[in-house]
This record gives structure tokens, sequence and C-alpha cells, in this order.
């Protein structure tokens, strides 16, 4: 691509003899061509985006007031809450943020499973995301222990101590994370320092890579049809069309309706009925009283569940493993010729049907006390869980498909 | 000493009450089910609320994390009033509302240190509360003479006693279960059922204010934070779709 705009006259041509602005924003916005049928799917992408920014900014401004230590820490958060002007907001901003976060993302790689978006040639792009979401959750989970609530601690004593699990070297490895023979000051020292340090710089280097990739194979699209091998005389793929401004006017709306939602839950809501906030966490720490039950935020219940569904704790841990990573094998596991859920059959959509509701329905039960019904059904929902991933190379090669369009079939 | 009259003039009454007593009801009285039913919008429920708090729970409980002008300037109280009402002896209208029950004492006379109520009805609930107030009962088996159903061996006497009354809990045995199923009044005390009701909800919704002092505040921004937003967001569907007019 030619950089035209290092001959134009005045700034805009000096700064372009220096730097390639002009020619950055023509490859990566007003001449990247993005498939013009994106249906309502395709906001979380931008969204997730959003919310980084925004979690970024609030979490500048919280930490401007936060004092990290065990004796600080929860009277800190009480005193945005209360003194700091604003502050309720930053923190509710923050709190609700994080939740946001996870249900935009996990709406987004429902999307990329649902249209076979981590297929060739998309692996990459898709093994990066799962990178982000393992960052997203070490992220989520040191900044749920930072007010230092009664749930922080014993929520940070019960995740860490999975840990211990692994042979030989668990035990040290827990010493070793904690900082101390319990979760202590040292340990909410350095999960201060790695949330909002260590991690945010990996989370934005992550995304950096995700969107070059992105960029470089080129969006998926409901019907999973590439784009690119349909060009017209100039090159411009035919059933593309500039990001820049069709793409960015409609993300502008969906992030404008998106933080409608999201107001209301801020300011209305917040606590999101003991989800986004938990009443124990109201509480400050105290090693001598275990709120009861001890439930991860919702985010990670599917896998907590997972974790209590087996009675042995090493093997448990073993389970929910495997469950967070066959997400990253699904581009070798998926043998089927076809990407998009519409033109699978039905032994594929059976499959992944059975899959969404054991994960709901994981989520649902991890939030419940590990006793009874609530342990069986969570074994019963692994079954689907786990079939949906070791069956695939299986069911994906006899699923009787349906022919794929040469083109984009609509647009919204 | 107040523990010990407590004590004996509900045992004195016991007798009585039981002379008293009407005719068991056929459906057990569902406490459990109580709701506090404040509103943190009522300015003149907190103001009484904070009234309350002061004369009975500030002895033994702190609010470590609201300043006396704070509070004034959200409930609206004057500042006269403040000062002469509501601020304790050794604090100025910009301190923190602690509590001069010495820590030790505490221990002492309770077993602990009654906690500080800055954050209860967040951590627990104000219904919770309202509940906690509502169903203190005689129990000599108890160290303070009385005992509570929502929280079954609490440390705190039966503080409302004088104007709310003592009260007898009547269990029915449900096979081996002993359940509750109403209470019959003792001793009654000095405000009408109705009032002590109001009083109590009124106390509660002071430390339902206390718990988020920005709650107004946030609904009242959100209601037009919200309305900005539904206008941006129809703009911004009205510019997404002139600009698509030309993708076919």
């Amino acid at each position: 691509m030619a950089n035209e705009a290092a001959y134009k006259p005045g700034f805009w041509g000096w700064v372009n003899r220096r730097l390639p602005v002009d020619v950055f924003l023509r490859s990566q916005l007003t001449q990247y061509y993005a498939p013009k049928n994106f249906n309502f799917w395709y906001f979380f992408g931008s969204l997730a985006l959003l919310i980084l920014v925004m979690q970024l900014v609030t979490g500048i401004f919280l930490a401007m007031f936060y004092k990290v230590g065990e004796n600080t820490a929860f009277d800190s958060v009480e005193f945005i809450m209360r003194e700091v002007d604003f502050g309720w907001l930053l923190r509710y901003l923050h709190s609700t943020g994080a939740s946001a976060f996870f249900l935009v993302i996990y709406l987004h790689m429902l999307r990329g499973i649902m249209y076979g978006s981590y297929k060739t040639p998309r692996e990459l792009l898709w093994l990066f995301g799962m990178i982000i979401y393992l960052a997203l959750m070490a992220e989520a989970f040191m900044g749920y222990v930072l007010p230092w609530g009664n749930m922080s601690f014993w929520a940070a004593t019960v995740i860490i101590n999975l840990f211990g699990a692994i042979p030989v070297i668990g035990p040290g490895l827990v010493e070793w994370i904690r900082g101390d023979y319990g979760i202590a000051d040292a340990t909410l020292n350095r999960f201060f320092s790695l949330h909002v340090v260590a991690l945010p710089l990996l989370l934005l280097l992550l995304v950096a890579l995700h969107l070059v990739a992105l960029h470089e194979v080129g969006s998926n699209n409901p019907d999973g049809v590439e784009i690119k091998e349909k060009k017209n005389a100039q090159g411009i793929p035919l059933d593309g069309i500039p990001f820049h401004p069709y793409y960015t006017v409609k993300d502008i709306f969906g992030s404008a309706a998106f933080l409608t939602l999201f107001a209301i839950v801020v300011f209305f809501i917040p606590t999101f009925g003991d989800l986004f906030l938990e009443k124990a966490n109201f509480e400050p720490a105290n090693p001598l009283s275990t709120p009861d039950p001890i439930s991860p935020s919702w985010y990670f219940t599917p896998y907590y569940a997972i974790l209590r569904s087996f009675p042995d704790k090493s093997t448990g841990a073993v389970f929910m493993l495997l469950a967070v990573s066959a997400f990253f094998f699904l581009p070798w596991l998926d043998r089927s010729p076809v990407k998009s859920i519409r033109y699978r059959g039905w032994i594929y959509k059976t499959f992944f049907a059975f899959f969404v509701l054991s994960f709901l329905g994981l989520m649902y039960l991890g939030l419940q006390p590990a006793q009874g019904i609530y342990v069986a059904l969570s074994r019963i929902c692994c079954v689907p869980y786990f079939l949906f991933f070791i069956l695939m190379p299986f069911y994906t090669r006899w699923d009787p498909v349906k022919p794929v369009p040469a083109r984009v079939t609509a647009h919204a | 000493m107040r523990k010990l009259a407590i004590v004996l003039l509900a045992m004195g009454c016991l007798p009585v009450a039981a002379l008293a007593a009407e005719p068991v009801k056929a459906e057990p009285v569902k406490w459990e089910e109580w709701h506090a039913g404040n509103s943190i919008e009522d300015t003149s429920s907190l103001q009484r609320g904070a009234r309350n708090f002061m004369n009975y729970c500030n002895g033994c409980h702190a609010l470590k994390y609201v300043r006396y002008q704070r509070m004034a300037d959200d409930l609206k109280i004057p500042t006269d009033v403040l000062s002469r009402d509501l601020v304790a002896p050794g604090s100025n209208a910009l301190s923190y509302i602690t509590t001069s029950l010495p820590a030790a004492d505490a221990v002492n006379w309770f077993g602990k240190v009654p906690p500080d109520l800055s954050l209860i009805t967040r951590s627990k609930s104000p219904d919770y509360v309202y509940r906690l107030f509502k169903t203190f009962y005689v129990d000599p088996a108890s160290a303070t003479g009385t005992n509570n159903l929502a929280y079954p061996g609490v440390a705190m006497p039966a503080v409302l006693s004088d104007l709310c009354g003592v009260n007898q809990a009547v269990f029915r045995q449900d096979g081996d279960q002993k359940l509750f199923d109403h209470f019959e009044s003792v001793v009654p005390g000095t405000l009408t059922p109705a009032q002590c009701d109001d009083f109590v909800r009124d106390t509660v919704n002071f430390l339902d204010y206390v718990g988020e002092p920005t709650q107004i505040e946030r609904r009242t921004i959100g209601i037009w934070v919200v309305l900005f937003l539904i206008l941006l967001t129809w703009l911004t569907w009205l510019l997404k779709n002139e600009y698509w007019k030309d993708v076919h």
C-alpha cells in the first residue's frame, strides 16, 4: 500500500513522512474489508475491547485511593464508596465491568464455536483468544481478592489450595504463591501487583496479537464463507465492506445499547442479587469465620461445579483443568467440512445444544451448596460437556452437512 | 444489672403470662418472611432512625465509616441539633461515629466486642436486622436472659424491651424438632406494637442508609444517565441505518 499521504503538503504530510499513520488507518480501518453479513453475535468483540478500556481507566482511578495491605484494604474500599467523590461510581463500574467482561467474552466464544471461527485459517486467532480468556480469569480472581472481604479471603484460600493437588511440588507451590503459610498480607500485596501491572500488560499484548491475527486472516461470518475467495477487479472482496465507516457506526450503536443495559445494573442493581458483589464480602476478611457456602464468582462456577463433581480433589482438579483446556483443541477436534452451524447437520446441533445447556447448568449448580441433588446434577452435566469435545472428531465427520453457498446469504 | 432485672422481671411474670395466654393459633408465625418495608427516600424516618441509633445502639455499636457531619448533611439534620443531641461527648461533627464502650469491658460483659454496624445491612440485609430486633424472647438459659430467633445465641441483650415489651416464645413439638410457633407478650412495652414496629423500621432504615450513603444519589443520577444512553442508542441506530443504506 503506497504511502500517498507522505507526499501531501502541510502537517499531515510531515507526520506521515515520519510515521505511517495514514497507511495504518487505511490498512486497518478504511480499506480493511469485513464481511457484510455480521449479525448480533458480532458485537461482542468490540464490546470486550470497550470493557477492557473501561476497566483500565476505572482501575487507574481506584488504585489512586485503594490502600493495599491486610489492615487497610477493606477500609480503603469503604473510603472509596463513601468519601471519594464518585468513588462509588468508580467501584461499581469496575465491579460490574468484571462481570460484564465475562458475559461478553462468553458470548464472543459461543459465537466463535457456533460459526466455526476457530477453523482454518483462524487457529492462532482462536488460541490467542483462549490465552486472553485464561489471563482474564487470573486477572478477575486477583481483583476479587483485593477488597479483602471475607469471601475474597476464602475464595483465595480455596482456589490457591487447588495447586496443592499437583503431585510432589503442590504443597511447596501453594506456599510460594501465597508467600506465607496462609492467605495473608504478602498474598494481597503480590495479587495487587499482578492485578494492576503484570496481567493488564499481558492482556494488552495478547489483545494486540489477537487483533493483528484477526486482520491478517480476516473475520469469519455467520455463513462461514471465505469472502477473500470472491474478489472484484480491484481485488476487493465482493461480500466485504470497509470496516470504517460501516462497522464503526454499527459498533458505536452496539456500544450505546450495551452501555444502557450496563448503566441500569451499575446505578440500580450493582450487587445483582449477590452475583456481582456478594453479601459475605461486605464483612472484612476473617480467617476464623468461613462464609457458608463458599462460592466463586458466577463466571467461574461451571468449572467449580466440575471440580466438586468428583469425590477426590485431585481428580476434580484434573477434570476442571481439562474442561478449560479442551477449548484450545477445538480447531483440531472439529473435522467438519463446514464452519457455520447454519450448514451443519442434526448430529452436531444436538451435541452443541447439550453442551451449551450443560455449561449453563454447571454455572447454576456451581452457585449452589455442594450437597445432594446439586452434586448429582453436576455429575450428569459433566457428561455432555466432555462428550462434546471427546466425540467431536467422530460426530463432525458423520454429521450430514448441507451445501455451503458460494457467497454470503444476507446482511443485517 | 439491667440483664438481671430483665430476667427477674420476666420470670416473675411468666405465670401471669400463662394465665393470660390466648388459645394456640393453628398457623405458626412465619417470622422468616417478615420484611422491614423501610424506605431510604423517607428522610424523616431516617432522622428518627438516627436518633434511635444514638440512643439505643451507639452505647455499644460504632459506625466507623460514617462521619457525623456527612450523616447530618444527607439526612438534613440541622447543625445545632446535630451537635446538641447526636454528637457523642468527646467527638465533634467531623468525627467518625465511634462508641464509648471500651473493647475490654465489652469482652468482659458480653464475651465479645459488639460489631461495627456500618455494613450490617449489606453483609446481611435490612430484613435480617428487622427480624433480629423483632424476635427476641425470654430464655432463662441464656446469659442475657433472652435469646433470638434470627440470631440464636446472640450476645446482645434485648435492648428495646422497655419500649417493645418482653415476649415469650411458644414452641411446638414436631417429631424430634422444637419449632417456633408464636410469641406471647409477657410484659408490655411503653410503645404500642405498631409504634414499636415503626421504631424498629426507622432504625433499620437508618442502618440501610449507613450501609450505602450514596444510594439515593446513585439512583437519582442513574435515571438521567440511562435516559441519555437510551437517546444515544436511538441516535446511533439512526446513524448506523443512514450509513448502511449503501450496503446491498
